[in-house]
């Protein structure tokens, strides 16, 4: 694409300029126009952006910590722990043979993976305020790039998971095992969803920061699929979809039956999240400079 | 062929909150209590706002053609980095449109996204992304970067253990290798020292011989005359001039607030001075022309004593002393000696252009009696400044020295003597 035309210069005659190509992007900057559709073809330019954004917090976030990248790991098997000695026994052995650890375990690895997202995307826009007061690039990106971050220790504690299953054993690999990253990918929409939101409205209300551990752990409470693995239903408490992702995700990981009827108001709960995180989002971002 | 920028009616409003110092973001109650406040308000009917607005930016308009560096000029506050960042997509108009052609690449800050955890290696690349080049550039373009850093020994280091020189150096390194089409470079070289300023205006002069489109906003008068074709002055928002640089710039100094630089004393009992000799007018003017016209280097300019002598005839020289603002005396010019009556009397100083280097002067008079017997002293009865005019060589940073002479050069290679 060639921007400047030389001058045509023979024998000291200039022939003037060739025409300049009309092929620069343009682009049009007006006031806000309300509700916007997502960009994702932008998202898609700047995914290298989105990768550094999450990699730097990775990095960041274990540089001079003692334990490094152990603490990705720590979280979900401490808490493995405590529930078998607290729980284990309470909860009435069931119809699997799957020792109760790793029953948990399968549960608290997606459900750290999600507290992990919510706690960095809730943030997140605040923190990159430099970022944001400078330099122009999909807002979105920076949530985004959190929930990704927390991919990468959910990465790390699934390790845990295939040790554990080793180590118990009764696990019989089967057909369902092919859907766990369907259900992987479903709690991550739900993060991004919530997670955006969030985020947005830290950025306006700073409550927002304050609210957050208390709601995480409220959630976890509110999510019984995590600690009573063995229970079919969670009552009224279905109305939060984690707990049908979290028991799907579980029987996927297990090879168990799939819960399907669980399935289908978290499949649309995470769609709705999804759209109201994001539209929200997109209708703030313009003024997050201003704001910040 | 259509501009490179084409802004149009571009306006930018901030609502100010009225009263007390409290932070742009609010907590929930305090928004729950303010909507309450704003419906009660609404069902009685009166519409009192508890906000005021501030407009930084009315009704701007102007275009940037294809290859054309353009200078915004104005006070602090003018609305100069805000319309920067509204063209830079960093945040919205409230009303307007700006049109650009081409990839924009903007500069409001060194060092965006510098990581002080991060080696000086993966700040690169992560500033490059920030930045908007791609992995494959950043690569490319890395041993580049690198060299002009000068940082090659650091680069594995975390960046909150380098000098802040090595910090500046690196960050500007990478943001030199940027090539878009459109360039917004906001005041960035404000933070840094004078050799790292030149450093970032000489290499602006470089991207701007290969024909870029350049949106510079500086307070660097001197980098702005000479690098800028055009130049638009801020003022509060609004365009309050915009054409061939130096008639902008030189409206903008003219429109300056006057240090004291002429000043009048109607009655000797308040004018300054003592019983034998008091002031009663100080002004620095230009030589020639309009007595109004800022002064520049290459003006010569005249200041003028207006005294009353209160002695009996008397033989009396004005002596001047010049100081700049660091307090160096630049130097003491003694007047020849006159004998006057008593009453009022002038005395005029012309001072040569091609003198004074730019900068803020401070006039010190002293009244001597036959030559040695100091009867007056006074410090500080005028003040002025002398401002540049256009730059001939590349270096934009402050020309160092009391004085700015213009003295004569010739240089010529030496042949070789033969055997």
């Amino acid at each position: 694409m060639s921007l400047r035309a030389e001058k045509l210069n023979v024998a000291g005659v200039s022939l003037g300029e060739p025409p300049i190509d009309d092929d620069l992007p343009l682009t049009v900057v007006g006031p806000r126009a309300g509700w916007r559709p997502l960009d994702l073809a932008e998202l898609w330019r700047y995914r290298e952006l989105l990768f550094f954004l999450a990699w730097r917090d990775v990095k960041v976030r274990y540089k001079q910590t003692l334990l490094g990248a152990a603490w990705a790991v720590l979280q979900p098997t401490l808490m493995m722990i405590v529930f078998t000695l607290v729980l284990g026994r309470l909860e009435r052995t069931g119809t699997s043979d799957i020792a109760y650890p790793v029953l948990v375990y399968a549960g608290l690895l997606p459900w750290t993976f999600f507290a992990n997202a919510l706690a960095n995307a809730g943030q997140s826009v605040v923190q990159a305020e430099r970022l944001i007061t400078k330099v122009y690039f999909p807002r979105l990106a920076v949530p985004l790039a959190a929930v990704v971050a927390a991919v990468v220790d959910f990465a790390l504690a699934a390790l845990v998971m295939a040790v554990l299953v080793a180590y118990y054993g009764g696990v019989t690999p089967s057909w369902t095992m092919v859907l766990l990253p369907a259900f992987a990918l479903l709690i991550l929409l739900a993060a991004v969803g919530v997670g955006t939101l969030l985020a947005a409205l830290n950025v306006a209300y700073r409550d927002v920061r304050h609210a957050l551990p208390f709601l995480i752990q409220l959630w976890l409470f509110a999510t019984p699929s995590v600690y009573l693995p063995q229970a079919d239903t969670a009552g009224w408490l279905e109305i939060n979809p984690l707990n049908g992702l979290i028991s799907g995700f579980r029987a996927a990981a297990l090879g168990q039956p799939i819960p399907w009827p669980r399935l289908a108001y978290p499949a649309l709960a995470v769609a709705v999240l999804l759209a109201v995180g994001i539209t929200y989002f997109r209708r703030v971002e313009d003024s997050f400079a201003d704001v910040i | 062929m259509p501009p490179a920028i084409r802004v149009q009616a571009l306006s930018k409003r901030f609502r100010v909150r009225s009263a007390g110092p409290r932070p742009r973001y609010r907590t929930l109650r305090e928004e729950v209590s303010r909507l309450v406040g704003r419906t009660m308000r609404r069902l009685r009917g009166t519409t009192a706002g508890d906000e005021t607005d501030f407009w930084a930016l009315r009704d701007v308009s102007f275009d940037v053609p294809h290859g054309e560096v353009m200078g915004v000029i104005g006070r602090n506050g003018a609305g100069k980095s805000t319309l920067l960042k509204v063209v830079s997509r960093i945040t919205r108009p409230t009303a307007g449109t700006v049109r650009i052609r081409g990839r924009v690449g903007s500069l409001l800050e060194v060092g965006t996204g510098f990581h002080p955890e991060l080696t000086g290696r993966e700040n690169i690349y992560l500033n490059g992304a920030i930045l908007g080049m791609s992995h494959r550039e950043i690569v490319r373009k890395f041993d580049a970067i690198v060299d002009f850093a000068g940082t090659e020994t650091f680069l594995d280091s975390p960046v909150k253990h380098y000098s802040s020189g090595m910090y500046m150096r690196l960050a500007f390194a990478v943001a030199a290798q940027l090539e878009p089409e459109v360039l917004l470079i906001d005041e960035v070289l404000a933070v840094g020292d004078g050799e790292f300023q030149a450093k970032c205006l000489g290499k602006m002069g470089e991207l701007a011989t290969q024909g870029r489109t350049i949106l510079f906003v500086s307070h660097n008068l001197a980098a702005v005359r000479s690098l800028c074709k055009t130049t638009v002055w801020l003022d509060q928002g609004r365009i309050a001039s915009h054409g061939p640089t130096a008639e902008v710039v030189n409206r903008y100094i003219d429109s300056g607030e006057r240090l004291a630089s002429q000043r009048t004393w109607d009655s000797p009992e308040t004018a300054p001075g003592n019983d034998s000799v008091r002031l009663r007018r100080v002004a620095v003017v230009p030589a020639e022309g309009d007595q109004r016209a800022a002064l520049t280097i290459v003006t010569p300019l005249v200041i003028v004593f207006e005294c009353w002598n209160l002695l009996p005839e008397a033989e009396l020289s004005l002596n001047l002393v010049l100081y700049n603002l660091e307090g160096v005396c630049i130097f003491n010019s003694i007047a020849p000696a006159a004998m006057l009556p008593r009453g009022l009397f002038r005395s005029t100083c012309r001072v040569p252009a091609d003198l004074l280097n730019d900068g803020v002067y401070r006039v010190r008079l002293l009244v001597v009696e036959d030559e040695a017997v100091p009867i007056v002293d006074l410090e500080n009865v005028a003040m002025f400044e002398v401002h540049e005019t256009e730059r001939p060589i590349r270096w934009f940073g402050k020309l160092i020295g009391a004085v700015r002479p213009r003295l004569e050069w010739i240089t010529r290679p030496i042949p070789e003597q033969a055997e």
